[in-house]
């Protein structure tokens, strides 16, 4: 199932949530909706699944319009972030919800129920559960059991709203890995809503970055972290170092101090800068493009992270290898292995 | 290289010192020497019972003072039992009405966003604050002989006051908040995410809420229900306006103990009134039931 979401705008009152948005979604794809919150990602998949509606603009699954349908019957499984069990019912039950509330001409007799919820436990390896009521599960459980009852229906398109943002670190990288391999199972058209990047790069096959109601770039994991279009991309994804540069005249100058650093084809006027933490290179005092006083250095397992007051009075956190050990009081260059300047203040 | 130990003392004596401390601190929370304690608490307890507890043994002592036949003949007077079932009658009505309004009203204001929503839970809890009396007087300016519609009423030879219609109509209004305000926060609390999961997995409006939205509210609906009866069948103020008091017709348990009592008829009147005295302490005991049943449901909602 494809999914074309066309111009859509949503608003709250005088807030926008979408401010045209443009988005195609492939067959089989899974694909992560990431930005921060406010961005307006929940509210494009709560429209996708038809719980909301937009102001104006389609949406259209596999060439068909999808506003016209209610959420009953787009036969679209969504998984909240609070699971939203139905929490007066067990395990069992809430799984097979979707399959008992079926129109009597199509709906499943009791023991063809009984075995396609069997069966749905069993794939998300929770069977053993299945008298249990909500309450009794932890939730890393429970959002497994909100996924087996999205699918219960066989839906289209599955649409998971910050499926582990309420789940702790470690069950959240456990079930992060468990949705990929699942996904690669049943191989169904699914979006999910994320604001943690390193979430989003890891279960995605591509990945829509968001900010203000408006797509910043779409992109496999890579492109986005690789070749960042915006600035907003750049500091949202991954660590970065951002400085503010005026380009006039065919040179950078950071405050007062002209860079040593290709100023071609780049716009006069205010810039950012932006580097990856990990790009700038630590040299001799002298040597490099920055000169820079370290404040303050912490180590994390492979690199050390340091604090570094540059020249030009903006302070920077680098994170360099630990080959050579780096002390507070210690004057050192810093080169730019790689670097994105971006126009606009 | 020695250790030095700064004060050499066994383990024992710290750790009991350790508790003797959190002990202390416990008690320097309840500033209160005890003997304040004990004057409070018997205070509370003394101000219980001569208001509450000793009125409720006086009802039954006057109801049984001419002994156990003469309070079951009370009962079986036709005027008692009339005053029974009316009394029953109505309370059936107003309950079944305000629990379907209650449910319509709680549905609005805790699912859906409209301009006017404070102004309608201020509404809602008009009957609140007003006095019973005024609304019994609304109804007999609406539908008196000479309300609004008590010409039409008259040509048409439709009873509403000074009848079972008024009385119930009258019952309801006082009525209303209780299911409403039961199942108001409650509503609120839970939110709509468990109904937006029930469409998506392709639930009509009905099965959502009967098989999502009632079960989760029901101990609610019933805590409502129950205060609604309460209420119902102990109204006394605006019932008395509009009823007209016609004996063996129009009058409640309620009005009924009034008369006797009036008339000098203790043991009839105790008689009735120990009916509504059982009324309230079953209800008592069934709002405790039911409230440990709410706090539990919350239990279950933690995410």
């Amino acid at each position: 199932m494809t999914i074309e979401v066309k111009n859509l705008v949503k608003k709250f009152g005088s807030f926008k949530a979408l401010d045209g948005v443009d988005l195609k979604v492939n067959d089989g794809e899974l694909l992560a909706l990431l930005g921060p919150s406010g961005s307006g990602k929940t509210t494009l998949l709560r429209i996708i699944a038809g719980l909301d509606w937009p102001d104006s603009g389609d949406v259209a699954f596999n060439g068909e319009d999808a506003l016209a349908q209610g959420a009953r019957e787009r036969h679209v499984g969504f998984v909240f972030q609070h699971y939203a069990l139905f929490r007066h019912m067990t395990v069992f039950e809430n799984v097979a919800f979707g399959l008992r509330v079926q129109p009597r001409a199509v709906r499943k007799d009791e023991a063809a129920i009984r075995a396609r919820v069997k069966e749905l436990l069993d794939l998300v390896q929770l069977d053993w559960l299945a008298d249990r009521y909500p309450s009794q599960l932890s939730g890393g459980q429970r959002q497994r059991i909100a996924l087996a009852r999205a699918l219960a229906i066989e839906p289209r398109i599955l649409l998971l709203d910050e499926p582990f943002g309420a789940l702790d670190a470690k069950v959240r990288k456990e079930l992060r890995r468990w949705l990929r391999s699942l996904h690669h199972e049943i191989n169904v058209t699914s979006i999910f809503v994320t604001h943690d990047q390193e979430e989003a790069l890891e279960v995605a096959n591509r990945v829509v970055v968001m900010d203000k109601g408006r797509i910043e770039q779409i992109g496999s994991p890579d492109d986005v972290y690789e070749t960042p279009a915006t600035a907003f991309v750049h500091g949202f994804i991954g660590e970065s170092i951002e400085l503010p540069i005026q380009v006039e005249g065919g040179v950078i100058r950071l405050g007062d101090q002209p860079l040593a650093l290709a100023a071609d084809g780049l716009a006069p006027g205010a810039s950012k800068l932006f580097v990856r933490r990990h790009d700038m290179l630590v040299g001799p005092p002298g040597s490099g493009t920055f000169e820079g006083a370290v404040q303050h250095v912490r180590n994390f397992g492979p690199v050390q992270r340091a604090e570094v007051a540059l020249s030009g009075g903006e302070t920077i956190e680098i994170d360099a290898p630990r080959d050579r050990e780096l002390r507070a009081g210690d004057t050192i260059g810093l080169n730019p292995r790689r670097y994105r300047i971006y126009a606009g203040a | 290289m020695t250790m030095q130990i700064a004060e050499p003392v066994s383990l024992t004596p710290p750790d009991a010192r350790a508790r003797a401390h959190a002990a202390a601190a416990r008690d320097s929370l309840r500033t209160e020497p005890p003997a304040v304690r004990v004057v409070i608490i018997a205070l509370a307890v003394l101000f219980l019972s001569v208001f509450v507890v000793l009125p409720l043994v006086l009802v039954f002592a006057q109801a049984f003072s001419k002994g156990i036949l003469a309070y079951f003949a009370a009962l079986a007077n036709p005027e008692a039992l009339s005053a029974i079932k009316l009394t029953l009658l109505v309370a059936a009505i107003s309950v079944g009405l305000n629990l379907v309004f209650g449910l319509v009203a709680a549905w609005a204001i805790a699912k859906f966003e409209f301009p006017g929503k404070t102004f309608l839970i201020t509404l809602i809890d008009l009957p609140f604050s007003v006095s019973p009396v005024i609304s019994g007087l609304v109804f007999v300016l609406l539908f008196g002989a000479q309300g609004y519609f008590g010409g039409w009423l008259r040509d048409h030879d439709i009873q509403i006051l000074f009848a079972v219609p008024g009385i119930a109509l009258a019952t309801t209004f006082v009525t209303f908040p209780f299911v409403a305000r039961a199942l108001i926060p409650l509503m609120q609390e839970q939110g709509t995410q468990e109904e937006e999961a029930a469409v998506s997995l392709g639930a009509s409006g009905l099965q959502t809420f009967f098989r999502v939205t009632l079960p989760n509210i029901k101990w609610g609906v019933l805590y409502g229900v129950l205060l609604c009866n309460a209420r119902a069948m102990g109204e006394f103020g605006a019932v008395s306006v509009v009823s007209g008091h016609i004996r063996g017709e129009t009058n409640t348990m309620p009005l009924l103990v009034e008369i006797l009592y009036n008339e000098y008829q203790f043991v009839a009147a105790f008689a009735i009134a120990s009916l509504l005295a059982m009324l309230a302490l079953i209800t008592l005991i069934a709002k405790t039931v039911l409230e440990h049943h709410l706090d539990e449901g919350q239990d279950v909602n933690d995410h």
